[in-house]
């Protein structure tokens, strides 16, 4: 049975083709409306989430499917003591495909050694969140033309930032990426994500603690937010939550096709005068989310049936 | 000092030296009630200095738990007096309840019945990661 626990669980031929199908499906709507008739989702959902799980629901009712879940650990059996194990050997038989978050690293690959059916992490805790890489490499297709021959920026928290990881992890698959990373010394990308990744694929990659030095040089300006959940310390959060914000007089420095993406939610990092500015992309990003996810759910649909 | 030699047993050779106890412990071998000497600071000449534990029974060695403790032990299997075996121990690839993951956040610190699971993903620096949250093992 295939599942999508890791982004690494997808080979380079894979997402070309996942993305390519998802641009299909944003250009012909209509013929993927009926591809899931007869088919369920079912979200475990084990802590609150706004645009992940709606995309997913949204994303199962335009392929004609249907869908089934809950959207807090509270509304499940988990508040009885119910073992992830059994909770998703028991949903099985209820549903073809499951979209699973969990706030416990790990515990989507648990539960895909006990489905039956695919098992897509939706996000554990701050481990993996593979589907959001999706739709970030989606979107970099779609707003520049290509995925490869990019410089690429990231910029705040990406010593704990999952979707940072996964994006350069994905994007290491491409070829003549650079990456400049911007962020305070205090959040730096981890050692082992630089060797294992950026350093073993001989990626071309700076490293610098200004924006403003760096910003005319990027064709991509993936922002982040600092998260204060991440943080033992308050002042320390204090203290660097506003490190950088994004601002349009900083994005008058920037290339004028500059890609703007955000995970989202977003705090303080991007003011709010850029949304109106026709290279922010965050919003297209996340509306990207749901054509990728669709593309996901039928290609883990199509290889189970075979 | 003298230690008698061993007809039927085992020689775990070229510990490095301060490790003996770590290993005694792990394979319980303080519940077998046959003679285990543990040789402590032993002179080598590869590694200066060594420990080495000899037991007086064949028994079965758990090798993931050794290379995980300290990869480069050898083991001899002594039958009738003879060597009619010699392992060397290298680092296991996955090692199976012997690392506990000490991530708060990670899924094996709730859900019941998960065995630990760790997997080497840097063998030049011996760095061990939990299957399940990627956590370095400590």
């Amino acid at each position: 049975m295939r599942h999508l626990i890791d982004i690494r669980d997808l080979g380079r031929a894979e997402l070309d083709a996942l993305l390519e199908r998802a641009e299909d499906i944003i250009s012909a709507p209509k013929e993927y409306s009926d591809s899931c008739r007869g088919k369920t989702l079912a979200t475990l959902f084990y802590e609150p989430s706004t645009r992940t799980r709606l995309s997913f629901e949204a994303a199962m009712y335009e392929l004609g499917g249907n869908v089934l879940g809950f959207a807090s650990a509270d509304s499940s059996s988990v508040s009885k003591g119910e073992t992830i194990a059994d909770t998703v050997r028991v949903v099985s038989e209820y549903c073809d495909v499951i979209a699973m978050r969990h706030p416990k690293e790990g515990a989507p690959l648990v539960a895909s050694r006990h489905a039956t059916v695919p098992v897509i992490n939706a996000g554990d805790g701050g481990h993996n969140h593979p589907t959001q890489t999706l739709t970030d490499l989606l979107t970099v297709k779609r707003e520049k033309g290509k995925v490869g021959s990019l410089t690429v920026g990231f910029c705040g928290d990406l010593k704990f930032g999952r979707t940072v990881h996964s994006l350069i992890n994905a994007l290491s698959l491409y070829e003549d990426i650079k990456l400049v990373l911007v962020s305070p010394e205090e959040l730096r990308l981890p050692g082992y994500t630089y060797k294992d990744v950026i350093l073993k694929n001989g990626m071309e990659s700076e490293m610098t603690t200004s924006l403003q030095e760096v910003i005319g040089e990027l064709d991509v300006l993936y922002m982040t937010r600092v998260q204060k959940e991440r943080f033992f310390n308050e002042e320390d959060y204090m203290r660097l939550r506003d490190s950088y914000i994004l601002t349009p007089q900083l994005l008058a420095r920037a290339k004028p096709d500059l890609c703007v993406m955000h995970p989202l939610p977003r705090v303080n990092e991007i003011s709010q005068e850029v949304d109106s500015d026709p290279r922010a992309a965050y919003f297209r990003q996340a509306a990207n989310g749901k054509h990728v996810r669709k593309a996901l759910i039928l290609k883990l649909l199509e290889e189970a049936a075979r | 000092m003298n230690i008698d030699e061993i007809t039927d047993g085992i020689v775990i050779d070229h510990i490095t030296a301060g490790r003996s106890m770590a290993i005694y412990r792990f394979l319980g071998l303080d519940k077998l009630d046959c003679q285990v000497a543990m040789i402590q600071n032993a002179t080598s000449r590869k590694m200066g200095r060594k420990d080495i534990i000899k037991i007086d029974r064949l028994i079965d060695i758990d090798f993931d738990v050794i290379g995980c403790i300290d990869p480069g032990i050898t083991i001899d299997v002594i039958k009738g007096g003879k060597l009619a075996e010699k392992r060397h121990v290298d680092l296991p690839e996955t090692v199976t309840g012997v690392l506990v993951c000490k991530n708060p956040r990670c899924v094996t610190s709730s859900e019941r019945g998960l065995p630990q699971v760790f997997r080497l993903t840097d063998r030049e620096n011996k760095i061990y990661r939990c299957a399940y949250c990627d956590s370095r093992a400590k």
